[in-house]
């Protein structure tokens, strides 16, 4: 997000230049903004400053000022006189002050980082072959970038174990651990779950659980991508791909209205894991474990991969047809879900009104964890607000479109990807009832269903999620969908199509979000998808500011 | 050598310690006028005590030789945060021994140091951080504290003076980094001694629960007792300008008469110390080497010869015995007085095996925090340990003195400085002893390891 607001800034000489950099800054994200590398291990812009690597060892020097009039002391030529610190100092824990001047290339730097990276590379097994970090692993990057090159140790290294069970989901060889603690921080400052510490001492110190206790919480996976080298590694993803054969997208979690941003990362169409993209908005640099698995579904038993009528195998076309024929003229149910996209949501919208039917929406909810799993379990209930699909806040289950079935005001149902029947809607009320189904897998209700349309997962399809902050946030497909499935904005506007000859409607992004925005209290006012693609967009939430939403405070999120 | 006459013991911290009719019970205490400071300073106003200790110019005896007026002033008053106190008593320095010939000979000295220090800086509570080898220290020291409570010494409104502090004795659990202050706070806060990085944790500031803290050697917090007794005025005329006070040196190795002997700073040489005071050499032996200030602090060998000029504009140009027993000359000779722990070496020491010895000292009491330090030292121990054991190369010398000079300046704490000079000055001066190992010494096949 482009922020507007002006920062106080100060100026510094960086490698010689004068730069101005925000008040309050250190040295490694000063330079950074300036494209230049200080390497460090165990810095982590999120979390507190351990400066135990010494990796970003720079020289610093700040203008002389005489200790008795506190004066600026000067150089014969007028410019103030720098006084160096004699020895080097670690960027991450030096904040900028005005007219300091740093060093990030010299050879005294050169050296420091040369000394470092030989102390790290001397017990460590040096297994890359067999090393799951391997093409994203800081220590090789950085024994390239800044090492000699060569090795003069020849002394028996250092032993440690090669496989500890940290927790259900992450595994630790030790001899790769460099020590940098912030795993330790990440357990202690973000997910509140004191289990990880250092035993032993001196080049012996261990990392490891501490006596009866397991790293298992929700977000116990996060340690392993802040994991500079291969110490830590994900159970699951463990040797199973070369991660320089892994293609990365980003995409949004759905797993909660918190909407993660992260990186699906896949080869062949086929998703390895699930890793969380920084935003400092919105998730940081972490997201749930719960959160990452998700992508399982993609390849489940359970997926609808064809289009049936009646339970038997049909073709789009055909099952299109016959899904707009028993709509068709009927009074219509149409049963929303909070996991459908902004611009689905639009169309299901449009659909409605053809149709004149009624509208359903289900909630989802479970409990808040305060960090980034809320207690909204959909990514887009505030899209189908936003979209015009829902006014009033959803209820956890459709016993209203139960009631209405029971009346006989109704004779069909469109349902998109929710399970009436585990929704409390009884088996009985939809006895003579058509029922056409849209979603990705299978449950009790699409045995019952008379059209089954499948539809794609939102790692097979681009689309919107507004989450718990109303920030609109895009995302592009990932991995091609399943052979011979259509998204579901196309499915969506075909059936529309079918229904409604009048109003042509199409499944073109930038002309959804064209009607979005064009009515004149529209929130999106001014907006476009590749806006909210860019990055999170906020939107305007006075309208629906006195629903009863049910997240509580969490990280980045206010009530 | 010319004889001379001995040089005499001026005993101001270590006055009645030795006295063979003193005992460490606190009716002996009071006897000698013990907690008369106290009474006087109580009734002064706390700035004005810290003005009589930044007058006295003491330094701290711990190793750095900070003064301790100064340590003081830099005291975050103004944080509403309550104020801590520590007393460092983790003496681990190899070659030291001082602090606990006061903590068991004469604890109430150091009680009653602590308690005006306390009132001084206005602390809420203080610490006595005693390292966990010293269990009898400990013992003492918490019977002593009860006794001093018992007598409104210490604890609740000291001496009806509407002034509370209590004391209370921390055992530590065996690590020499325990001592570097920082570490020491971690430690007291209950967690792993890993000192902390400087900025922005500097104790005056953000010291014990991030609290402003002072922590000080037992010699310095039993100095401010003698401060106050004397006046900072008067203080400041023993021993030298800059150097003022006494010092307790503990002289070990090969002497006739090892021991720890208290002298005014600068009073006598350290060929003085070597040879009239500890009765110099084992018979047929000659000096190889001192190591003048703590296993920590650089040695020196017997034949150098050093020169340069004085911040006063003099020259100086002394051998080994000439070098001045204070702050100032040890640091001219390129060393430190550190915590004033000599160790003598005598021709029969192999300076390879003394340095191995050294290095496996850092190497096993490194915390493992930060990386220098951490691989630095237990580098530098397998390669002297394996120079022991027969396989010594002569490129060990120049890959010793090239991985200490890795470590030196680049770490968290001192600890890298104190892992590094040994190994630096080792090798720089005995570089013949090292590629003597290498072209002498061939590995026996059952040999096994030394160190």
């Amino acid at each position: 997000m482009i922020s507007t607001q002006k920062t106080e800034t100060v100026s510094i000489v960086l490698d010689g230049d004068e730069v101005e950099v925000p008040v309050g800054m250190n040295l490694v994200d000063a330079a950074a903004l300036f494209q230049k590398e200080i390497p460090h291990y165990c810095y982590h812009p999120q979390l507190s400053v351990a400066g135990n690597c010494r990796m970003c060892l720079i020289e610093m020097g700040t203008p002389m000022r005489d200790r008795g009039t506190g004066e600026a002391i000067l150089n014969e030529d007028g410019s103030p006189k720098i006084g160096w610190v004699p020895k080097p100092v670690i960027g991450c824990a030096t904040t900028v002050s005005p007219g300091m001047h740093v060093k990030t290339i010299s050879d005294k730097v050169k050296d420091c980082r040369e000394g470092i990276m030989e102390f790290l590379l001397v017990n460590h097994p040096l297994d890359c072959p067999i090393c799951d970090q391997a093409g994203e692993c800081r220590l090789q990057e950085f024994a390239t970038d800044y090492g000699r090159g060569y090795s003069r140790y020849t002394e028996r290294k250092n032993v440690k174990p090669k496989r500890t069970r940290l927790g259900p989901r992450v595994t630790l060889d030790d001899e790769r651990c460099i020590l940098c603690s912030r795993c330790i921080r990440f357990t202690q400052e973000v997910a509140k779950d004191d289990v990880l510490g250092f035993v032993d001492r001196g080049s012996y110190s261990t990392l490891t659980c501490f006596p009866g206790k397991e790293l298992e919480n929700n977000y116990s996976l996060n340690t392993v991508d802040i994991c500079p080298v291969g110490a830590l590694t994900s159970t699951d993803f463990r040797f199973k791909m070369r991660v320089w054969f892994l293609k990365e997208s980003p995409s949004i979690c759905t797993e909660s209205s918190a909407g993660c941003n992260i990186l699906v990362s896949s080869r062949e169409g086929e998703i390895y894991r699930i890793t969380p993209r920084r935003n400092d908005d919105v998730n940081d640099s972490w997201m749930t474990d719960s959160g990452r698995s998700l992508f399982k579904k993609v390849r489940a038993e359970d997926r609808l991969a064809v289009p049936s009528i009646k339970q038997e195998k049909s073709s789009f076309d055909q099952s299109i047809q016959t899904a707009a024929e028993s709509l068709k003229d009927k009074k219509v149910a149409i049963v929303g879900s909070c996991h459908a996209t902004l611009e689905e949501l639009y169309l299901l919208n449009r659909l409605s009104k053809a149709t004149k039917s009624k509208k359903y929406l289900r909630g989802h909810f479970g409990q808040d964890d305060g960090i980034l799993l809320s207690a909204d379990r959909t990514p887009n209930l505030r899209g189908a607000l936003a979209s015009g699909f829902a006014n009033t806040y959803p209820r956890d289950n459709l016993s209203k479109l139960n009631s209405d079935l029971k009346k006989g005001v109704i004779d069909a149902v469109l349902v998109l990807n929710e399970d009436l029947l585990s929704s409390g809607v009884e088996a009985e009320s939809l006895l003579g009832i058509s029922i056409v189904y849209l979603g990705t897998h299978a449950n009790d209700t699409t045995n019952l269903a008379e059209v089954i349309i499948p539809t794609l997962t939102s790692f097979e399809k681009k689309g919107t999620f507004i989450n718990r902050s109303f920030f609109a946030q895009g995302f592009e497909q990932s991995i091609p969908g399943l052979p011979g499935l259509l998204p579901d904005v196309h499915i969506l506007s075909k059936l529309l199509d079918e229904l409604d000859n009048e109003n042509k409607v199409t499944s073109d992004f930038s002309l959804i979000w064209k009607n979005l925005s064009s009515p004149p209290k529209s929130p999106f006012k001014g907006m476009s998808f590749s806006d909210s693609l860019g990055g999170s967009l906020k939107i305007d939430e006075t309208k629906w500011k006195d629903l009863p939403f049910v997240e509580s405070n969490a990280l980045h999120y206010k009530k | 050598m010319i004889s001379k006459k001995i040089p005499k013991e001026r005993r101001v911290i270590l006055k009645n310690a030795d006295n063979p009719s003193y005992s460490n019970k606190i009716t002996c205490y009071i006897k000698e006028g013990g907690y008369d400071v106290l009474k006087k300073s109580i009734k002064k106003k706390p700035e004005e005590i810290g003005e009589e200790v930044l007058k006295s110019g003491v330094r701290g005896r711990g190793g750095a030789g900070f003064p301790t007026g100064m340590k003081w002033k830099f005291l975050d008053r103004k944080s509403g945060k309550p104020i801590y106190l520590i007393c460092n008593a983790d003496e681990s320095e190899p070659g030291t021994f001082k602090d606990r010939q006061i903590i068991h000979k004469d604890p109430h000295q150091l009680i009653e140091g602590m308690m005006i220090s306390a009132y001084a800086i206005q602390a809420k509570q203080a610490f006595i951080y005693i390292r966990a080898e010293f269990f009898e220290g400990a013992k003492i020291l918490n019977r002593a504290i009860a006794e001093a409570k018992a007598k409104g010494f210490c604890g609740e409104n000291i001496l009806g003076s509407g002034y509370s502090c209590d004391l209370v004795v921390h055992r530590g659990a065996g690590a020499y980094i325990c001592g570097e202050e920082t570490g020491l706070i971690e430690s007291l806060e209950g967690k792993r001694p890993n000192p902390r990085i400087k900025p922005p944790y500097f104790p005056a500031v953000l010291g014990l629960y991030q609290c402003p803290t002072i922590v000080n050697n037992v010699e310095t917090l039993c100095n401010v007792k003698h401060i106050m007794e004397m006046g900072g005025e008067t203080f400041s005329k023993i021993g030298k300008p800059n150097n003022t006070g006494t010092r307790i040196w503990c002289v070990s190795g090969q002497v006739k008469n090892p021991g720890y002997f208290e002298f005014e700073c600068g009073a006598l040489t350290l060929g003085e110390m070597i040879y009239d005071v500890c009765g110099g050499l084992l018979p047929g032996r000659t000096l190889q080497a001192v190591i003048p200030g703590g296993s920590s602090a650089k040695i020196l060998r017997a034949d150098e010869r050093f020169k340069g000029t004085h911040k006063d504009g003099t020259d100086f140009d002394w051998g080994i015995e000439d070098i001045p027993l204070d702050f100032d000359g040890p640091m001219a000779a390129g060393t430190m007085s550190g915590s004033g722990g000599i160790v003598v070496m005598d021709d029969t020491v192999d300076m390879v095996e003394a340095m191995a010895n050294i290095n496996a000292f850092y190497a096993h009491e490194s915390c493992g925090q930060c990386t220098p330090c951490r691989e630095g030292s237990l580098w530098m121990k397998k390669i002297s340990s394996r120079m022991c054991s027969g396989d010594a190369r002569e490129e060990d010398a120049d890959l010793l003195l090239s991985v200490a000079n890795q470590i030196e300046g680049r770490t968290i704490c001192a600890f890298g400085e104190a892992a590094a000079w040994p190994t630096q000055s080792f090798v720089k001066k005995f570089r013949k002893d090292f590629l003597k190992k290498a072209k002498t010494q061939k590995r026996k096949k059952d040999s096994l390891q030394l160190i």
